[in-house]
């Protein structure tokens, strides 16, 4: 039984849950490119973060490929046309023109944002082993843990200063998954990101702890486009997590990441996201859209490549976490929870390109929607002619919530391989009156009773995650769909 | 391409008797189709089957002036003996004969509707070259509460005569309240390299029932297209069975509309490849009203450089609660030539619903070929049984006895 208080604290916390609590936003003095997109502008960033010429160059080359490319629509989601004209492409809180060199000489302000959000900067007040690298709008606001990570040869920092400290590595591996000339939005990235997390792990290292880097969207009319490199060497180990949440605003934000994984011999990645940017208000108005591109390759033998996602988030989720199976032997896994209410639409999935012999993939994706949401799962399976004795298992269930909202499935399977074996799966479901009944028979109110069947319908998805995660993700899928039944 | 059709279309129409309002009427989806123009993998229903580069290659300049005037001898040998039906022939594109001498004359009633066409005209380029060319517009309507006693045998037959032709056909058929129809397509063809266009449209009402089997065994050149369309009202039954294996290309789409209560539909296919062919079946179940159920099964063979695709889709609407939707495509890849491509696609906006599909491609099972080895047949057997009970489990969805051992013995599966 459950005594009074308790009662009413929960439902305080539920009512603070509701609005989503990561709304505010910071008052902090910006440094801000121009607006608009033009060469200008990119040699400004470019300027601005002291890099070689090689990848002004580079960025310049992605720009004019830009000029010529046109936005897909294809999609599901349709939004209204963005005027890429009318963003800022760079900002960063004053205090930042240079770059403070330790947590005293951070603007307390930012420190504070980052309490309010629950992320521990200051290394003592840590959770348990995560080394934080924390962006803020479009720079990085600080890397925790350093001393550690660099004792086992660990590089993790951000991409600007990997550019600096690290130039062969980055040169090296920058734009080797995701081309300059890959889609419109990859290549926007290419032409002005600004910064993201740099990971490398020498041979035969085994990470000691996660991983972690925080995104933040603060300042308005600002794109985010961070990028992301981990480079796993031969025989390493690294788990690496990815949270967002962004101010709440009435206009939509255009967040367009780049992510880039690459495994090489015996090598694991696995990388784990909980996004929950701001998703608009009830009527759909506001929101992020979060148009991410993020592939791995398995370069080397035995590699593997594991993608967990959450998706709770945004106005429109648009990515495809990508796996290039090039290596013999190679894993490439994706497992995904996509949920929508409201006005959200996701339209995600993955490819899986196997590419060598007795390459494996696993698909598990789950997609819950309610409301007048939207939720397509739209998914690539090639198995091509040399990749012998290749396997696939793929399994999409959807759950829908009343009849206003949709759930979609479109996978897209190809096999040219006469060893190989692909099987696929997919069902369409509610949360069915017996289910319920049960349920609030124990009991439960009919919200905790939709949480319980719910996180039970994710539970393969969340068991993926790391522990800490694991709970967050698991309050948040609840709180997600707060106020979807009844 | 553009002037071809132009000057086609008016040497094909030239001496008809259509009056120049219907012709212009033609013309406009003539000047509809010249705008798309053939489609290719640009298009998302032609991403795995790029028809216009494979006319280009395959065929090369079309001609699509068919003269249809002087009548072609009719070969007896040409009919399935033992084997009592009604029948309808074309030959080259061309009606030859209509035969119901089984059915009740007062029952059926073969017209022209001219009308037809405006309820067709958004659905694709190709329906839109088709309502560009065909002269005739036939609708075979069986009156209420009758059965065919028969099934109606319509032979589309092509010989030498044409080459590097555009054939084109349209039929169609309306089932009056609680009436049914066997209908059964053979191709057999004789011509070689031509582009056979064909559009059914099927309007069910109340408690009829279609079947409608589509046999296509005869090794030839040609490239073929084939649009059904089938309208469903309360209680009625759909069934549609697809043979694909003769052509060098064929592509059967089949687009069924629920709309009535208690309506059902089902799809199953075999494509059975070799020689480089490809084809494709697509398929489109819309659920538009409550307690509807679809069920489709595509299994796919495949050696020698075949490709086959299936494309099929469930629509659910958000008024159709109660949906009872399946789908499963299987296909054996035998070499390492072969290509099997699935796009098996759910779009659901109704929450009381049952929807499903599955989708699995891979090789022979080794161990089962071991077994049966172990039993004393050879591999070669071996591999042929297998085969054989593979396809046997589409076979076997035919509901009508006559006509699934007619399937079976003109493929020679044994049970």
């Amino acid at each position: 039984m459950k005594t009074e208080s308790s009662q009413n604290s929960r439902e305080k916390e539920i009512e603070k849950l509701k609005k989503y609590k990561y709304g505010f936003s910071t008052d902090i003095e910006n440094t801000k490119a121009p607006k608009g997109l033009n060469e200008e502008v990119i040699r400004f960033i470019s300027n601005i973060k002291k890099e070689p010429k090689w990848l002004l160059d580079w960025r310049l080359k992605a720009y004019q490929r830009l000029k010529v490319l046109k936005e897909p629509n294809w999609q599901k989601p349709k939004y209204p046309k963005i005027n890429y004209q009318d963003l800022y492409y760079y900002s960063a809180p004053k205090s930042f023109k240079e770059k403070p060199k330790s947590l005293d000489e951070l603007d307390p302000k930012l420190l504070e944002t980052y309490k309010k959000l629950g992320i521990p900067l200051q290394e003592q007040k840590r959770l348990n082993n995560i080394a934080v690298d924390a962006v803020f709008d479009s720079v990085s606001v600080a890397t925790t843990f350093k001393d550690k990570l660099t004792e086992k040869g660990i590089i993790f920092c951000s991409i600007s200063e990997a550019i600096q400290k690290h130039p062969e590595l980055v040169k090296k591996y920058l734009g080797s998954v995701i081309p300059l000339t890959d889609h419109f939005f990859a290549t926007l990235n290419s032409a002005v990101f600004t910064d993201g997390s740099f990971v490398y792990v020498p041979p035969g290292v085994r990470c000691p702890m996660e991983l972690s880097t925080y995104f933040r969207i603060n300042a308005s009319d600002t794109g985010q486009f961070e990028r992301t490199l981990i480079i796993a060497d031969k025989g390493s180990y690294v788990s690496y997590l990815e949270g967002c949440t962004a101010p709440m605003r009435d206009e939509n934000q255009l967040h367009a990441a780049n992510v880039e994984l690459i495994a090489l011999d015996d090598a694991e990645i696995k990388y784990s996201t909980v996004q929950n940017w701001y998703p608009g208000d009830k009527d759909g108005k506001g929101g992020i859209y979060n148009f991410v591109t993020k592939r791995g390759l398995c370069k080397g033998i035995n590699s593997k490549i594991s993608w967990t996602q959450v998706e709770t988030g945004s106005a429109i989720t648009w990515k495809y976490p990508s796996c290039i199976l090039k290596g013999d032997n190679s894993i490439g896994e994706f497992y995904s929870i996509a949920i929508t209410n409201n006005h959200q639409k996701a339209d995600t999935g993955t490819k899986m390109i196997h590419l060598g012999k007795n390459t494996k993939s696993k698909i598990i994706s789950k997609g819950i929607s309610a409301g007048f949401s939207d939720m397509t799962y739209r998914g690539l399976v090639d198995i091509s002619k040399k990749a012998d004795n290749s396997r696939n298992y793929t399994q999409c269930d959807s759950l829908l919530m009343g009849n206003k909202c949709g759930a979609h499935t479109v996978p897209y399977i190809t096999n040219k391989n006469s060893g190989s074996n692909l099987a696929h799966e997919a069902t369409t479901s509610k949360i069915s009156e017996e289910q319920l009944h049960y349920c609030q028979q124990r009991g439960l109110n009919s919200e905790e009773a939709v949480g319980l069947i719910v996180n039970g319908f994710c539970k393969e998805v969340l068991q993926q995650l790391p522990m800490e995660f694991a709970v967050e993700a698991q309050k948040l899928v609840g709180i997600s769909l707060e106020g979807s039944v009844g | 391409m553009e002037k071809q059709l132009i000057r086609d279309f008016e040497k094909s129409f030239e001496n008809s008797n259509l009056d120049s309002k219907k012709i212009n009427f033609k013309k406009e989806f003539l000047n509809k189709f010249i705008k798309e123009g053939l489609p290719g993998k640009n298009l998302e229903n032609w991403k795995y089957s790029d028809l216009s580069k494979i006319i280009k290659t395959e065929i090369g300049d079309l001609s699509f002036y068919n003269n249809i005037s002087p009548p072609n001898k009719i070969d007896s040998s040409m009919y399935l003996s033992g084997f009592e039906h009604n029948s309808i022939v074309f030959i080259n594109g061309r009606a030859e004969k209509i035969d119901l001498q089984f059915e009740e004359k007062d029952k059926v009633k073969i017209s022209e509707d001219f009308e037809l066409e405006k309820t067709s005209s958004n659905i694709n380029s190709l329906v839109n070259l088709n309502n560009a060319f065909t002269e005739k517009n036939f609708v075979l309507t069986v009156k209420e509460n009758y059965s065919f006693k028969k099934p109606l045998v319509i032979y589309h037959y092509t010989n030498k005569k044409i080459k590097s032709q555009n054939l084109n056909l349209r039929l169609n058929f309306e089932l009056e309240k609680n009436t049914s129809l066997k209908l059964i397509d053979i191709l057999d063809d004789f011509s070689e390299k031509n582009f056979i266009n064909t559009f059914y449209n099927f309007k069910l009402n109340q408690d009829a029932i279609l079947k409608n089997y589509k046999v296509d065994i005869k090794n030839n050149s040609n490239i073929k297209y084939s649009f059904t369309n089938i309208e469903q009202d309360k209680n009625s039954l759909s069934e549609t069975f697809i043979l694909s294996s003769g052509s060098a290309f064929n592509k059967n789409e089949i687009n069924c509309n629920l709309n009535g209560n208690y309506s059902s539909a089902f799809v199953n296919g075999i494509l059975s490849l070799n020689k480089k062919k490809h084809h494709e079946i697509r398929t489109s179940v819309n659920h538009l009203t409550e307690s509807t159920k679809s069920y489709q099964l595509i299994k796919s063979v495949l050696e020698n450089n075949a490709r086959a695709v299936y494309q099929g889709k469930i629509f659910v609407s958000s008024d159709a609660q109660k949906t009872d939707g399946y789908q499963l495509s299987k296909a054996i890849l035998l070499e390492d030539t072969t290509e099997f491509n699935a796009k098996p696609e759910l779009e659901i906006y109704a929450d009381d619903v049952k929807c499903s599909h599955g989708s699995a491609s891979g090789s022979l099972n080794e161990n089962s070929i071991f077994y049966i080895m172990s039993r004393g047949l050879n591999y070669k057997e071996a591999k042929e049984l297998l085969i054989n009970g593979f396809l046997l489990d589409v076979i076997n969805k035919i509901t009508d006895e006559e006509i699934k051992n007619l399937i079976k013995s003109m493929i020679g599966l044994k049970e």
